[in-house]
């Protein structure tokens, strides 16, 4: 019914003790999602959510002790990247990261030992997974969607909530969303979330949501003409966004001309795509 | 964060790369005594953080110190693109035989730094890369390991640049990249780099940008923040941890989250409004937070009309609700508004709202086309 995380998912929380890792842990653990860890270097020994979830030192002593298959993170961005690398040489094989303003050669470093460890990351600057029903790793609010058959990916945090919520109000469901981040060097693409929705029997459609900055989108759309069977609506943030200006994300910026909304709409438009004027017109696209 | 030219140049040479000798001048009357320093022909450089000084004439060849001066005193008078000119930078004139390009940035695509070198140097590599892209040689390096040698030859061999330079050029390569990585650059820029008469290579011009991200683990290097970079507005956003971008619309937008604030500005755009600013309060945005947000898009004069629109996440409804209304308590104004709000604790979040009698509106569509009419005086 999903992809990356589902009923299956031992959910590992570094960070939990934090303010916002122990609230939105709550709200995992509220939505169903096996919580079976935290890690907090110097808290390991104590227990949060009223005794229910153990805290560990690191992150090796989590997953031995509770077999935790996935990780989620919210520390501070000066200790993220060693956060990401922990999860990884603790042999967890998906990592999101939600944490916001991890320099940018700390995240080049982390991903090309990721790819040759074999490790999934998700984001940073995320707002993590959803896959209603079964999962909640971020901080994605669950009410707003549906367990059903449409996948979404999204660079975007509160974009994709507008879009889940737009969905859901028109009664569609969604299989997983997939908020991939704002940043300019990220864990996982467009593509890598496309290939696995079209790999995924139980979604149909795709929503994908884009926005200026870098090409990440165009790749997109050639792998949508060249692979993919399943229909996808994209909608493209920031056509009124001045160049040369970073609006908000580290990796939204047009730069020499390049990465602007109406190139990228152009490539979907080109692909067979349909795009949306806003975000509220997606439900009907679909 | 940009870095000026002279800072740049200074940095570079701290990791090797050699550079013209000279100093930068508040005064034109500094400029004379620099300029007699290092005996009389020198070029005057305006120090501002935008492209084409060459061209606004505010960069100029003198030949003795009095010249110095009273070419100082003319560029120090200037403004190039709105920015006032504060410094100039006087450099021994070189005597140049070729310019060529050298510069390193991130790729996003291929998530690692890139080396690229052109033999066409001292014009924008960005028009390069237009007019003659087969003048352009990039060379990827793998984050883990840093630049090889092998590398910076490759560069040197393709540009053709002649043998006796290459061990100069694999220095001032290594150096750069040094640079680049040990100071978080998101691009470091030799331009030109050239070939002086007697034979040596030296860094003309240099320009570094920094990542905003790092700046945490370079606290000495976020002290040179040239203020004139950005806006007043932007500077005071980026204290309270705001990011505000000033449009030229009358519609003040405060929004959360960079994605949903570009799909609002677009969708004011669509139902014929203007923005009059972009706006993210980002995630877990205090009371303060928003207060400040409200007190800077109140600032520009031309706001007739603001659109809140927040959904919840990390940010949670009540705290939205009591930081506009704190905000609007300490800054009171005539500005007409309407509130969207939904998401983690929308219900008490809008509860609050509208016991303020605050105007909401159920969807962005909605909210938009109503700040429209407000903006237009329709109450």
């Amino acid at each position: 019914m999903s992809v990356l995380v589902d009923k299956d998912t031992r959910l590992l929380v570094q960070g939990i003790t934090g303010r916002e890792g122990l609230f939105h842990t709550s709200r995992m653990v509220d939505y169903g999602t096996n919580v079976v860890a935290g890690v907090t270097p110097k808290k390991g020994g104590e227990w949060v959510l009223d005794g229910k979830i153990p805290v560990f030192d690191t992150v090796r002593t989590a997953v031995e002790a509770t077999g935790a298959n996935v990780s989620i993170i919210f520390v501070p961005a000066r200790f993220s990247a060693d956060a990401i690398l922990e999860a990884a040489d603790a042999g967890v094989p998906l990592v999101v990261c939600i944490t916001e303003g991890i320099p940018v050669q700390d995240m080049m470093k982390v991903r090309r030992y990721l790819d040759q460890k074999g490790v999934r990351l998700v984001g940073p600057n995320c707002p993590g997974l959803l896959s209603p029903g079964e999962a909640k790793v971020g901080i994605i609010p669950g009410h707003i969607a549906q367990k059903g058959n449409i996948g979404v990916v999204s660079r975007s945090g509160t974009l994709t909530y507008e879009v889940l919520h737009a969905l859901n109000q028109n009664n569609m469901g969604v299989s997983t969303c997939v908020g991939i981040g704002g940043d300019p060097i990220n864990g996982t693409s467009f593509v890598d979330a496309l290939a696995m929705f079209e790999a995924d029997p139980h979604t149909e459609k795709v929503v994908l949501i884009g926005e200026i900055g870098g090409s990440d989108e165009e790749r997109a759309a050639d792998f949508i003409s060249d692979r993919m069977t399943k229909p996808v609506v994209a909608f493209v943030a920031g056509r009124t966004a001045p160049p040369g200006k970073r609006m908000g994300h580290a990796g939204a910026i047009v730069e020499g001309g390049e990465g602007t909304a109406d190139e990228k709409i152009k490539a979907f438009e080109a692909a067979g795509v349909r795009t949306a004027n806003r975000p509220e017109e997606i439900p009907d696209l679909l | 964060m940009k870095l000026h030219e002279y800072q740049s140049k200074q940095m570079f040479e701290e990791f090797g790369v050699p550079i013209p000798r000279g100093r930068v001048a508040m005064t034109a009357q500094e400029a004379r005594s620099i300029a007699e320093e290092l005996g009389g022909r020198v070029v005057i450089k305006s120090q501002v953080l935008v492209g084409g000084r060459g061209k606004a004439g505010g960069i100029r060849l003198v030949d003795s110190p009095e010249e110095a001066e009273e070419v100082a005193t003319q560029i120090l008078g200037m403004t190039i693109k709105g920015l006032p000119v504060r410094r100039v930078l006087v450099d021994e004139a070189a005597n140049i035989e070729t310019e060529i390009y050298l510069g390193i940035t991130n790729d996003r695509a291929e998530r690692c730094p890139v080396m690229i070198a052109s033999a066409e140097g001292g014009v924008e590599i960005e028009e390069v890369a237009r007019t003659h892209p087969d003048k352009i040689v990039r060379v990827w390096i793998d984050p883990l390991l840093g630049s090889r040698e092998y590398q910076a030859r490759y560069l040197a061999a393709t540009i053709e640049l002649p043998r006796d330079h290459w061990r100069d050029f694999l220095l001032i390569a290594q150096g750069l990249f040094n640079a680049f990585t040990e100071n978080d650059a998101t691009l470091a820029e030799i331009n030109p780099l050239v070939i002086t008469a007697d034979g040596r290579l030296l860094a003309l011009d240099g320009k570094v940008v920094l990542d905003d991200n790092a700046l945490f683990r370079h606290t000495d290097l976020a002290e040179l923040r040239d203020l004139d970079e950005e806006q007043p507005e932007e500077r005071d956003a980026r204290k309270y941890g705001l990011s505000y971008v000033k449009l030229d619309g009358n519609i003040g937008c405060m929004v959360n989250g960079a994605g949903l604030a570009m799909a609002t500005m677009d969708v004011i755009h669509l139902f014929g409004g203007k923005p009059a600013n972009f706006l993210d309060i980002g995630g877990g945005a205090s009371a303060e937070k928003v207060a400040a947000a409200i007190k800077i898009i109140l600032r520009d004069p031309s706001v007739e009309a603001m659109l809140f629109n927040i959904f919840g996440g990390i940010t949670r409804g009540d705290e939205v609700a009591r930081g506009i209304l704190s905000a609007l308590e300490a800054t009171p104004t005539d500005i007409p508004m309407v509130i969207r709000l939904v998401g983690t604790n929308e219900e008490e979040g809008r509860q609050l709202l509208t016991d303020a009698n605050f105007e909401t509106a159920p969807s962005l569509a909605e909210a938009a086309k109503r700040a429209i009419e407000l903006s237009k005086g329709d109450q």
